[in-house]
């Protein structure tokens, strides 16, 4: 394993009202993060293929990890996100080489399919930093109740050479969806976008 | 429905380098809120979505305002994103009223532009921190100029007010080499690729 793991959360929300409205089915997000090592912490390394190592194993594990954690088959999956905090001891384009170019293929593999573009976001911070991983329908990007995020804050990480990445999954999309637009019920899944 | 502005807070994120060579021409990255007054705060309301059309002169105007402080013409702009914190008497699906009116002013704005706009959307308190994703306005899967934009009004939501954010940028990551699809390659017709 490259990635040098220090800490894994997991993080289940699960709403089961808004404005005093039954959600029901309920709604659930899960979000699963870990801080690792950088090793290209505190210099300019012009070549991540290191970290680009660790995006794979992460997108593997978290993605598990995630999907475990609501209990439901890779299938049932509906949306998903992915992000990443670097330290300071760091460079942005260190989360850009976790995140994009290969976290998304066994991402794609816990999550079964995942035709659509992996929403993402990235950003520099420390300890107690928060980032929001944007949701969006793993199948048709266009899905309009399931565009969300979910926000991750670790108390104690990212430390200054570290790296933060999150997944996040869910099983539903927004609660008490009716701004219109494309529903899950009639994508089609096949163009990535509809 | 009437979304009555209290303010509007513009930011500026100039990058000449990060660790690496550093550029000629700095990357630019621009975030525009508006705190509006939530007309649907406190109470379940069933019905949103005309309210989406009401919104739309709004996002005409941030997107406006945004590209003329950015010192832009549409044509600089390479990557788009947007955002929206709800108050904490707001439902997450207020928030959720920006997508279309969001995406529409920066289209009318930046042209005939073909991918899909990202987005975060959160519940927050006054002060909270959003996260906006940005990406390539014509081909969504250009790998370079994923990035992000933190935005924040130190004093808002007030718990009936929404921030409703739109971001853009004039280029990729400052030191972008992850490979993938490159901005000089794409066919930027069906907004992916």
């Amino acid at each position: 394993m490259n990635a040098n793991i220090r800490k894994i959360l997991v993080i289940v929300e699960e709403t089961c009202r808004e404005m005093d409205r039954a959600v029901n089915p309920v709604t659930r997000k899960a979000v699963a993060f870990a801080v690792v090592d950088n090793p290209c912490a505190g210099k300019f390394v012009e070549d991540l293929e290191v970290l680009m190592r660790i995006g794979a194993e992460l997108g593997d594990l978290l993605g598990r990890r995630a999907v475990a954690a609501l209990g439901v088959p890779p299938s049932e999956i509906e949306s998903y996100g992915k992000a990443a905090i670097v330290g300071a001891g760091g460079e942005l384009e260190h989360a850009a080489a976790i995140l994009h170019p290969r976290l998304g293929k066994p991402l794609r593999s816990a999550v079964q399919q995942g035709a659509a573009l992996i929403p993402s976001s990235k950003k520099m911070g420390g300890a107690g930093t928060s980032i929001d991983v944007p949701l969006g329908h793993k199948d048709a990007a266009n899905v309009r109740s399931h565009f969300d995020a979910m926000e991750v804050r670790l108390h104690d990480g990212p430390r200054t050479n570290e790296i933060l990445v999150a997944v996040a999954v869910t099983d539903s999309g927004r609660p008490l969806p009716r701004v219109g637009g494309l529903t899950h019920a009639d994508a089609a899944g096949k163009d990535e976008l509809r | 429905m009437s979304f009555t502005v209290r303010k509007i807070v513009i930011t500026l994120d100039r990058s000449s380098h990060d660790f690496g060579p550093p550029k000629s021409v700095p990357l630019i990255l621009g975030g525009i809120c508006g705190v509006v007054s939530n007309p649907f705060a406190g109470r379940y309301v069933e019905v949103l979505e005309p309210a989406m059309k009401d919104l739309e002169p709004l996002g005409l105007q941030l997107a406006g305002e945004l590209l003329e402080a950015m010192g832009c013409e549409p044509g600089d702009i390479e990557a788009y994103g947007k955002g929206s914190i709800i108050g904490a008497n707001g439902e997450l699906e207020h928030g959720a009223l920006w997508h279309t009116p969001g995406g529409y002013g920066m289209r009318q704005i930046l042209g005939d532009t073909r991918a899909i706009v990202p987005s975060t959307k959160k519940v927050g308190a006054v002060g909270t921190t959003i996260d906006i994703p940005l990406a390539h306005t014509n081909a969504a899967y250009v790998r370079s100029h994923f990035h992000t934009l933190p935005l924040q009004v130190p004093d808002a939501p007030r718990p009936d007010e929404l921030v409703l954010c739109l971001a853009m940028a004039t280029g990729s990551r400052i030191h972008a080499r992850m490979g993938g699809l490159q901005a000089n390659d794409i066919l930027g017709e069906d907004g992916l690729r």
